[in-house]
């Protein structure tokens, strides 16, 4: 997967051009985790969207396997932020089966591999709530089941845990490095939080402020097996992840000023 | 033995949630009417404000001669009809609206003008077309319903998360299948709430419309009533609208519970 020279311009309402990306240039291998790091307002969302294929850039390319990314496809699979993208009609295990039975998976099938993957996001018993029901955590969990079980080549999340207490984030970090250990999907996962992105990533890439971000540097985590947050080699990459961003964040805040 | 034991708890707390419902509706009306009777009788004491036993006593007269139920049976079947074809048109054409702009910018010229002229404006029209007949009764309520479930329904279109969209796009569905399993079960709410609401304004246009151009119908004892000075025959029609209202509504709450209750977020 790789950006070439990627560019976004979005135009407001008032028909004022505001190029969020320029001249964006990223590569990430097959099998990797790779996170996003960058302050408010950088663009992460807008390259996760050119990637995911719900818009198109301006200029430059986007290629996966070599071939340029034209619109959205189940091989790109998508965990979004809120809870907005679940389906309030259906159940847990509907919504997880979604994908399959669009694909028209006969049914017995789909419902077996959707519990398959309930179980393996940690809601065994809870297929046959609705969304309304679970808390923000398992709603979640219900997204990545939803991806997984539509098995896609590459997994992009938009800060999946953002909205949730800082316990359940660190327990979601945990068991989603599980799942990717298990499945070695290739994973694009965008934060605004170093500490997630250090506990998480192999590789992070570090954006600068926008307008015309781009990737500033790109730092090789090298922590093999579980990360503990008060090791000195985790603070290590955590100090030099931050001072990498450090100018970033303070670029952004003034310019929000 | 088995007599002697107490209900189980869950049982008890059902039986008092049933209570605290109707036991409060009962009460509500029961106040209702007691001021009414207040009114009636001390504060106005005219015969051209009846107190409430005089007109439940006039209405089961009417009732049991028939002469209600005619009339209450034209009235309602007038609005049933009227209001399934409005919302059986009103739904996809709102859909519609709401998915494809072109079609939106088409159509809006004629919801947003039709809709600021009421339908009672409407009847002198409906009248002159149909006559007297059913035809034109159930054009109004057909006109009447229709503006509302498609305004609703258009909105709705318009209110779904975008997240919701990409979600299934990414996940490989189709456009059609976007449509069908994602725009229009997310859809289901607002219809009913369009429906729901042209549901009331039918009762309003039914009435008018028969005050003005009817053989038969609560509008058309209430005229009659007005023609003959038949106050307690007034107060009859009324009551019944009253009462058949909110049975209707409270029916379509009821049904949007057991049948739509997991559409709606609030459930």
């Amino acid at each position: 997967m790789s950006f070439r020279d990627v560019e976004k311009t979005y135009r407001s309402l008032q028909g004022v051009d505001y190029t969020a990306v320029e001249h964006f240039s990223l590569d990430i291998e097959a099998g990797e985790f790779f996170c996003l790091l960058g302050p408010s307002g950088c663009g992460k969302t807008t390259v996760l969207k050119l990637l995911a294929g719900f818009e198109a850039p301006t200029a430059g390319q986007i290629l996966m396997d070599g071939r340029p990314v034209t619109g959205a496809s189940r091989d790109r699979a998508v965990v979004f932020q809120g809870d907005d993208s679940l389906y309030g009609w259906l159940t847990a295990v509907e919504n997880v089966e979604f994908g399959l039975r669009m694909r028209r998976v006969p049914r017995s099938e789909r419902r077996e591999r959707a519990l398959r993957q309930l179980d393996l996001v940690g809601l065994t018993g809870q297929a046959q709530k609705y969304p309304a029901e679970l808390s923000g955590g398992m709603k979640q969990r219900i997204q990545i089941a939803r991806v997984l079980a539509n098995e896609p080549t590459m997994l992009l999340m938009d800060e999946p845990f953002a909205a949730l207490d800082a316990q359940t984030r660190a327990l979601m970090q945990e068991e989603l490095a599980g799942i990717w250990r298990a499945t070695r999907t290739t994973v694009l996962f965008i934060t605004h939080d170093i500490d997630e992105a250090v506990t998480l990533g192999q590789r992070i890439g570090v954006m600068r402020a926008g307008p015309a971000a781009q990737v500033k540097g790109v730092i090789e985590v090298t922590l093999n097996g579980a990360r503990s947050r008060t090791d000195d080699v985790f603070l290590k990459y955590y100090r030099r992840v931050h001072d990498m961003i450090r100018d970033e964040v303070a670029a952004a805040a003034g310019r929000g000023r | 033995m088995t007599r002697s034991r107490p209900p189980p708890a869950g049982g008890d707390k059902r039986v008092r949630r049933v209570w605290s419902v109707y036991g409060g509706y009962a009460l509500g009306f029961v106040s209702l009417f007691v001021i009414w009777h207040l009114a009636a009788v001390y504060f106005v004491g005219s015969v051209l404000f009846p107190p409430p036993v005089i007109v439940f006593r006039k209405g089961w007269v009417l009732a049991r001669t028939g002469v209600l139920w005619e009339h209450l049976s034209a009235s309602l079947q007038r609005i049933l009809a009227g209001f399934l074809v409005g919302s059986a048109l009103g739904m996809p054409i709102g859909l519609a609206m709401g998915s494809f702009r072109p079609v939106r910018r088409l159509l809006e010229p004629y919801t947003e003008f039709l809709r600021f002229i009421p339908s009672v404006a409407m009847i002198t029209v409906a009248v002159i077309w149909f006559g007297i007949g059913e035809a034109s009764k159930i054009f109004l309520i057909v006109y009447t319903t229709i503006f509302i479930v498609i305004i609703n329904t258009a909105a709705g279109v318009s209110a779904i998360a975008p997240d919701k969209i990409r979600a299934a796009q990414s996940l490989g569905a189709s456009r059609a299948q976007i449509f069908l399993h994602v725009a229009l079960p997310a859809t289901v709410p607002y219809i009913l709430t369009g429906m729901r609401l042209a549901m009331a304004n039918s009762f309003t246009t039914i009435v008018a419309a028969e005050l003005i151009a009817a053989n038969d119908g609560l509008g058309k004892l209430l005229w009659d009533g007005r023609m003959f000075m038949l106050v307690d025959d007034i107060f009859v029609s009324l009551v019944t609208l009253g009462l058949l209202g909110f049975s209707v509504d409270r029916l379509f709450r009821w049904s949007i519970y057991v049948f739509a209750g997991k559409y709606s977020p609030a459930t």
